[in-house]
């Protein structure tokens, strides 16, 4: 059985209140959305399992801070989608608009189409995987976690970055600063291969290219004093 | 803030419900824009007949007896049809500088002129100014509209998109122009004038300059890449065509829908939400500094 909330019916507050009492009891039932009509901040602070499908688009914010649930768009998601997510899956089955996954601590978010400008904006841990392209300022002072690209990647490709690992089947439009393609070692096809088969992703490790930081901006350098 | 909506359409069988359709859009951009909202819509186009948009502020005196004065003013019959505040003069296309001039005198301001462009712009929430111009029975080929939210100039009807600054042509914006008093300057010696002080109608002047100097449609909204500064999602009209280009950083949001009956174009998806057809449209956020525009 899954409970199903009609959003011509129910209002979001409501919509969103119900998901976050069903998460925080643990019954992981299935919960549908009907008639989302690119609402915002839909399925937002789910803490527990819970597995929610939206029909349809939504609008800003979806499946934001989310935690142990299973959030799946049957549609396109717009900006902010899985924005600082600590756990669980969230999937966009269509695009997702421009920072999706910002700031996002843990789990998995994959979208099945193209993700726009600073995908993976100051990424802390979480795991993308776009089965597209990405838009310009992609992972952006990205932290910690892994970035998957089965596409291509836009302009300024992880421009300050930390230790995130960045993988990009396809071609990279230029690399920001401080970004640098580095050797792919097993442990990185280990990484790579097992984040592919999580994500339903018809595409071998060995066709990926691994970016990362040069680690040169970590420390302030006199002699670029002059450049600031 | 602010809230972008446009219409294109493919077929003729929707040109009757254009205005309804475009409505529902621009009501649903209220949360981006709820201190003005206009539209721009485009008709049959008659070809030796021009129209002209006027705006009062005292439409009850301005507009009566209008019709005779100024047909005796400028020597030619005119028609007139008045909107709540605005009132779409109609006069022979030969007449125009002189319509335009001798409504100007009279204190009228322009909303826009064009064989097929009318422009209906308010201070007011969206859904209030659609039904005080009754918007929804309006039909069309294609339209845009724009809810605002000013951060910029003032909060009048003026200040209040589509702005246009040629026949036919119009602009709506979200963003925020930095170079615009530089680039009124450089309009104004090539005797390009503004009407208010607001930044967009200094971009929708820059793209007709462009257009009038022979540059087509692309050409004019690539060149706002290069020439303008700031942050932009613009969409605009022509008498046949209807144009979107973002500024490279691209952080003002756009979705856009086709089918095979229309183009649109919004702020963000909800606005789609009503569109006939739109679970099976392909539905795409159009990219930064690359223009896209359809004409017929």
């Amino acid at each position: 059985m899954s409970v199903t909330l009609d959003m011509s019916q129910t209002p979001l507050r409501e919509v969103n209140a119900t998901l976050q009492a069903a998460a925080k009891a643990q019954s992981n039932e299935p919960h549908v959305i009907v008639n989302a009509r690119g609402s915002h901040a839909m399925a937002v602070g789910l803490d527990g399992p819970l597995h929610v499908t939206v029909k349809g688009s939504t609008g800003y914010y979806c499946a934001g801070m989310n935690k142990e649930a299973t959030v799946t768009v049957e549609g396109s998601a717009g900006p902010g989608v899985a924005e600082n997510m600590m756990s669980g899956v969230v999937t966009i089955e269509g695009d997702a608009s421009q920072y999706a996954g910002a700031t996002g601590h843990g789990g998995l978010l994959n979208i099945k189409g193209n993700a726009s400008s600073r995908c993976g904006i100051s990424m802390k841990g979480i795991d993308i995987v776009v089965h597209g392209n990405i838009g310009h300022m992609s992972a952006f002072m990205a932290q910690k976690g892994n970035l998957v690209v089965l596409g291509d990647a836009g302009d300024a490709l992880g421009d300050s970055l930390y230790e995130a690992r960045l993988f990009v089947r396809g071609s990279v439009k230029s690399l920001g600063a401080d970004c640098i393609e580095k050797e792919m070692r097993p442990e990185h096809v280990e990484v790579l291969k097992e984040l592919l088969e999580r994500a339903g992703a018809d595409a071998k490790p060995e066709e990926f290219k691994r970016y990362g930081s040069a680690r040169k901006l970590y420390n302030f350098n006199i002699d670029h004093a002059g450049e600031y | 803030m602010c809230g972008i909506v446009g219409l294109f359409l493919k077929q003729d069988a929707l040109r009757p419900r254009l205005g309804e359709l475009l409505t529902d859009m621009l009501i649903t951009m209220t949360d981006r824009g709820p201190d003005s909202a206009g539209i721009a819509i485009y008709g049959d186009a008659e070809s030796d007949s021009v129209k002209i948009t006027v705006q009062s502020q005292d439409p009850d005196t301005a507009f009566s007896g209008l019709e005779a004065a100024l047909s005796d003013e400028i020597g030619v019959p005119v028609t007139i049809r008045v909107i709540d505040t605005h009132a779409v003069v109609n006069v022979p296309a030969a007449s125009k500088d002189a319509a335009i001039a001798a409504l100007e005198a009279r204190g009228l301001r322009i909303m826009g002129a064009g064989a097929a462009m009318e422009i209906f712009k308010e201070v007011g929430l969206p859904k209030d100014v659609a039904e005080r111009f009754d918007l929804r029975s309006m039909g069309g080929s294609h339209g845009i509209g724009h809810t605002r939210m000013a951060t910029e100039s003032a909060v009048t009807t003026m200040g209040a998109h589509p702005f246009s600054t040629a026949d036919d042509q119009c602009l709506v914006h979200n963003g925020s122009l930095s170079n615009h008093n530089q680039m009124r300057r450089k309009l104004a010696k090539k005797g390009v004038f503004t009407r208010s002080e607001n930044d967009t109608e200094v971009g929708a002047a820059y793209i007709s300059s462009r257009m009038a100097d022979g540059a087509s449609l692309r050409e004019a909204l690539e060149g706002t890449l290069e020439d303008l500064d700031g942050f932009f999602t613009f969409v605009t009209g022509t008498k046949n065509g209807f144009g979107v280009v973002r500024d490279p950083i691209a952080c003002k949001p756009a979705v856009m829908a086709e089918t095979d009956d229309y183009v649109a174009f919004a702020s963000e998806y909800r606005a789609f939400a009503d569109l006939p057809g739109i679970e099976n449209a392909r539905v795409w956020e159009p990219e930064p500094a690359t223009v896209y525009f359809w004409e017929r």
